[in-house]
């Protein structure tokens, strides 16, 4: 049964991907992950920790988001986390068009987060209501009731352009 | 389906008549019919007959139907949701908490009546005082669970009553995902509102809009052409392996054998680059539309497609093997989390989790349209109702949609795939039912003489089985929550709204 185990990992082999950042924002040479661990390491001086929440999403966006986590790209060996309790947390992830029936809990879980609380807005939703906009249920964007700093639009934005997202939320805040 | 008037005795003569003969309910909605004019729907399943539906006709602003909740305990939530939407109440149910409105909205504010647009908002409370059940007794604590969840997932509130660690009741609070979907439909014309059917539930993109379709086009009358109705099914398919595949790697996580996530996701990611590269979409969001689909598959996507599912199907067969040889994971999968067949029958369990105990019912065999009735789909059902049932129908499942994937490409009909008959000048109605991953999609939809959405109502199978959840744990230990919850998947997206 081990033995099983153990081939099928090593048939696996290997898969995670180069992060494509550099090319986006054309500024990084040949060793990214290096680079990108580096800045993380610069802005924040350890791990980039961040905290979810879901204020309304139709889940499509956290596929995505569960999907970073998959080995092709390797979000862990960038020096970024996903943790559970806000007081662990830099960052502070919304999808959705911030559904009223959350917006308590979003807000108490934004003010448990220790500084820099940097706050990024992931899917069309969170960036601009989206296809809910503002109701009576929906507040819509995010900004709406919070400082953002930095938006990932796309209904859901794929892996790649919220791990840019994510990168340039911390560059964005990086004092030059 | 036809839609049969009834008075107060007819609604709850046909409520028996379904439950003796051991149907269940599927759904029920409540609609603002005109000025002071409301109407309540029921629709209900029983293998021997299909699906049935009856409408009553509130008498007046203020009057009540009857509750079906004794019957059919899954109705007790609809009938709390049918008051928060539309200030209809069911006379004679024990239960009338709110559900959907949290306190947010102003008072005696209900947004699905026509008088109101929508868009009125009030002032926002830190919290409201809902009364969960209390369990007392010596030792017995509470542990509150959310809305806010550890991992990358969606907003759901748990309230454990536990004494040590052994869970004596589970109490669910849902409802803080809801953004007006029902109301937000008004807003569409019957062929746009496939967009917002699409994003209703992110994971059964493709199950609810072609069950939103199907309702549409079931109303206008409008044929679609069988190459396009076998591309949808080819999605759907796509769509229920890509989520078995994800499922199936959280589950062995959720027992502590990492492995299990790392493989699985690898090959749901090699799974969504493929729907990206076909169908333009990682989920293949909007690729259904009304009349057909936007897009079209030649011949080398379909080898890609075959090339792609022989692969998978050796990889699963390879990760079945290991599971299944895990004494650990057998440890924690065997017994936990028990749904009796009995117990599920009573809940209307459905789906999935309702094959998984003994309850043998899929809409592609029970209600099949083209291509489904052409195709014989091969039932995976389990009679243990742990996690390791659901964990089986699971692999059992993927294994048979990719033989269905490998069937719809060996007989691809030729053909348009997108064609759109008049709109008729009269108001309509249709109904789609589409077994996504997770059971039925019910959608029925009510259309009026310009050809907009004046009531739709989009049912997820989530609504019967989170009830069967609270009972799967029942002397369950905490930390084999989440596995059990896991196991279950259920949609908070596609039951808020
Ligand atoms: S942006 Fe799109 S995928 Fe994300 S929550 Fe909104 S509708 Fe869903």
């Amino acid at each position: 049964m081990m033995w099983e185990t153990v081939r099928q990992i090593r048939k696996t082999g290997i898969k995670s991907e180069n992060p494509p950042v550099a090319q986006e924002l054309s500024r990084l040479a040949d060793n990214q992950t290096r680079e990108i661990q580096d800045e993380i390491l610069k802005v924040l001086g350890r791990a980039l920790t961040i905290r979810l929440v879901d204020a309304g999403s139709c889940n499509g966006c956290e596929l995505e988001l569960q999907a970073l986590g998959n080995a092709y790209y390797n979000l862990e060996g960038l020096g970024i986390k996903f943790v559970a309790s806000p007081r662990h947390a830099d960052m502070l992830l919304l999808t959705g068009p911030i559904s009223r029936n959350m917006l308590a809990a979003m807000l108490i879980t934004h003010d448990a987060m220790p500084d820099p609380k940097l706050v990024v807005a992931v899917g069309d939703c969170a960036v601009k209501g989206g296809i809910f906009g503002e109701s009576y249920a929906t507040i819509g964007a995010a900004s709406n009731v919070i400082k953002v700093d930095f938006n990932i639009p796309g209904c859901p934005p794929e892996p790649l352009a919220i791990l840019q997202g994510i990168l340039s939320a911390v560059r964005y805040r990086l004092p030059r | 389906m036809i839609l049969e008037p009834v008075d107060e005795q007819g609604w709850l003569d046909s409520a028996l008549a379904v439950a003796e003969a051991h149907g269940r309910l599927v759904t029920l909605w409540g609609r603002n019919a005109g000025p002071d004019s409301y109407e309540v729907y029921a629709v209900y399943f029983d293998p021997a007959f299909g699906l049935s539906g009856v409408i009553f006709t509130l008498s007046h602003e203020g009057s009540t139907y009857p509750d079906l909740s004794e019957l059919f305990p899954s109705a007790g939530r609809m009938q709390r949701t049918i008051w928060d939407l539309l200030g209809i109440a069911a006379a004679g149910s024990s239960d009338n908490r709110r559900w959907l409105d949290h306190g947010n909205w102003e008072k005696n504010y209900h947004p699905l009546r026509k008088s109101n647009s929508g868009l009125e908002i009030s002032e926002l409370k830190e919290s409201d005082d809902y009364s969960f059940v209390e369990v007392s007794g010596d030792g017995v604590h509470e542990i509150a669970v959310g809305p806010v969840h550890a991992g990358i997932i969606e907003s759901g509130h748990f309230r454990f009553s536990v004494v040590g660690e052994k869970i004596l009741r589970l109490e669910e609070r849902l409802g803080y995902v809801h953004r007006g979907v029902d109301k937000a439909f008004e807003k569409y014309h019957g062929i746009d509102g496939v967009q917002l059917a699409g994003r209703i539930s992110g994971d059964s993109t493709v199950g609810y809009a072609w069950s939103y379709c199907m309702a549409v086009e079931a109303a206008w009358k409008c044929e679609v052409s069988k190459r396009a109705n076998s591309l949808r099914a080819l999605m759907l398919e796509r769509e229920r392996i890509a989520n078995h595949l994800g499922d199936l790697g959280a589950i062995g996580n959720d027992a502590g054998f990492a492995f299990g996530l790392t493989q699985f996701m690898l090959l749901k990611e090699q799974w969504l680059r493929l729907n990206k590269d076909l169908f333009g979409h990682r989920f293949m969001m909007d690729a259904v539309v009304v009349g057909g689909v936007a897009c079209d598959i030649d011949a080398l996507g379909i080898s890609r497609i075959r090339e792609q599912c022989e692969q998978i199907r050796k990889e699963v067969g390879t990760l079945r093997g290991i599971y299944d040889d895990h004494a650990g994971l057998q440890d924690r999968f065997l017994t936990t989390g028990h749904v009796s067949t009995d117990v599920a029958t009573r809940l209307g369990v459905t789906g999935l989790v309702g094959r998984a105990s003994g309850i043998a019912e899929d809409g592609r065999i029970n209600f099949p349209p083209y291509p489904y009735s052409d195709l014989q789909v091969n039932i995976s059902v389990a009679q243990t109702g742990d996690v390791a049932a659901r964990v089986s129908v699971r692999f059992d499942e993927i294994l048979e949609s990719l033989r269905l994937i490998s069937e719809l490409l060996s007989n691809l009909p030729e053909g348009a795939i997108h064609s759109l008959s008049k709109v008729p000048a009269e108001a309509t109605f249709g109904v789609g039912w589409v077994e996504g991953w997770r059971g039925g999609i019910f959608a029925g939809i009510h259309l009026d003489k310009a050809g907009m959405v004046d009531r739709a109502h989009m049912h997820d199978p989530s609504w019967q089985n989170w009830p069967a959840l609270e009972y799967a744990v029942i002397g369950d230990i905490v930390p084999d929550f989440p596995l059990i919850n896991k196991s279950f998947n259920l949609s908070y997206a596609g039951h808020d709204r």
